[in-house]
């Protein structure tokens, strides 16, 4: 009974804020370390539901700061978005969990979106062009997001209301190249908490329709910087996302398979444009009879050849290990998988 | 010239004289970064204009993408 009375004790939230969150769907994309700390956070708060969305599964250099996954985790290659969602049921059972083990595309997005109409979005994710498609999302139905990212010792965070505040792509004049995203610069764990203190406090405000800050807030964790920056200035008439002339241009669908370099990892992921999981079975028993070592879980399985190990999800995607090079991996995947 | 970046007192080299030519020192791209000075937002299209002076208070956000 008394399981949120420390919550409700806050007066801004109460009891009355404690029955909205109960009634709030949150959509959290990504399950690495901003995600797992997030969807930790807002089920331990009472959250009535949460998606949760990541195309990754867990491995032994995540342990560091990915706060939901175990050693057993890493051991069994779960997807992330499935192992979050078992420790997360465990940690909250009236909590409902929908785990989504698929990547983030804008097809996906605006999908999952349209369909269950979540109250806010919490980016959790590693790269822009996702955060292009979640920024351009989230104008079309109307969600709030809030963007969280981090490097380092540096993090920061913002959120995004549509016809309120400025969008992401009024902020960012481009996309930032490799460089900047590249997790090859390292982080530290402290620096994660620091920007999902943030996303979800924000997260609670919208859950108990409280004023959010309208500040870009920015830190360094090991060097002791905090600052707020008032951006609504930044609001661009033009803007192709939140203008009246918006055309929402990451929403525009792409019917290819697709190569990316997933940064600092030496792993290529492919996307295949149609594949599912019929396609899956028929590939696991075809690479079985070439006399391929194949070794598989519920959600996925995978391969060495050489130096490079291939992991196939039953959605289709592909992941490559051991290559930066889009050509190489091209050439492997249509040589083991094409 | 010196200014407060960021909460810290910065000596600054002579030559830099606009807030395009501090994102250059600093080697922030420009597109990916938001400038306040003293508490004034710099519109993008302004950087290569914007003066600095000395004592100004500055604050320089950069975007990154990682989680
Ligand atoms: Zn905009």
């Amino acid at each position: 009974m008394d399981r949120y009375s420390r919550q409700q004790l806050f007066a801004p939230i109460g009891e009355r804020g404690q029955q909205h969150i109960r009634e709030k769907h949150v959509l959290v994309i990504g399950a690495g370390a901003l995600g797992a700390a997030n969807a930790e956070s807002l089920v331990r708060a009472g959250i009535g539901k949460i998606t949760i969305i990541d195309r990754d599964y867990v491995e032994w250099s995540n342990l560091q700061r990915q706060q939901l996954y175990t050693e057993e985790d890493a051991t069994n290659r779960l997807p992330k978005a499935i192992a979050a969602a078992m420790h997360l049921r465990a940690i909250n059972r009236d909590v409902v969990v929908e785990p989504i083990v698929a990547d983030a595309d804008a097809r996906l997005l605006e999908h999952v979106v349209a369909r269950e109409r979540p109250h806010v979005i919490i980016d959790s994710t590693d790269n822009f062009d996702v955060r292009m498609i979640i920024n351009d999302v989230s104008q079309k139905y109307d969600v709030p997001w809030i963007y969280g990212a981090c490097v380092g010792s540096y993090g920061l965070s913002y959120v995004i209301v549509p016809n309120e505040t400025p969008c992401l792509r009024c902020l960012l004049e481009e996309v930032p190249l490799g460089n900047a995203t590249c997790d090859t610069a390292g982080i530290i764990s402290p620096v994660v908490h620091m920007v999902v203190a943030h996303q979800t406090a924000e997260a609670l405000k919208i859950c108990v329709h409280a004023q959010v800050n309208r500040k870009l807030v920015s830190f360094d964790i090991w060097h002791g910087q905090y600052r707020m920056i008032d951006v609504h200035k930044l609001k661009k008439d033009d803007c192709p996302s939140c203008s009246e002339r918006r055309t929402y241009p990451a929403l525009q669908y792409e019917n290819e398979t697709k190569f990316a370099v997933l940064c600092g990892r030496e792993t290529v992921q492919i996307r295949p444009a149609h594949r599912g999981e019929q396609e899956w079975t028929t590939l696991l028993s075809f690479l079985t009879k070439r006399g391929i070592q194949v070794e598989q879980n519920d959600y996925l399985f995978s391969f060495t050849i050489h130096r490079h190990r291939f992991v196939v999800f039953s959605d289709g995607r592909v992941l490559i290990h051991g290559t930066n090079d889009v050509q190489e991996a091209k050439r492997l995947y249509y040589q083991y998988l094409g | 010239m010196r200014c407060v970046i960021n909460g810290e007192m910065i000596d600054l080299p002579a030559h830099i004289r606009t807030v395009a030519q501090l994102l250059q020192h600093f080697r922030i791209h420009e597109k990916i970064a938001i400038v306040e000075i003293n508490a004034n937002i710099i519109m993008k299209e302004k950087y290569e204009h914007a003066a600095i002076a000395d004592g100004d208070r500055i604050e320089i956000v950069h975007f990154v993408g990682g989680g």
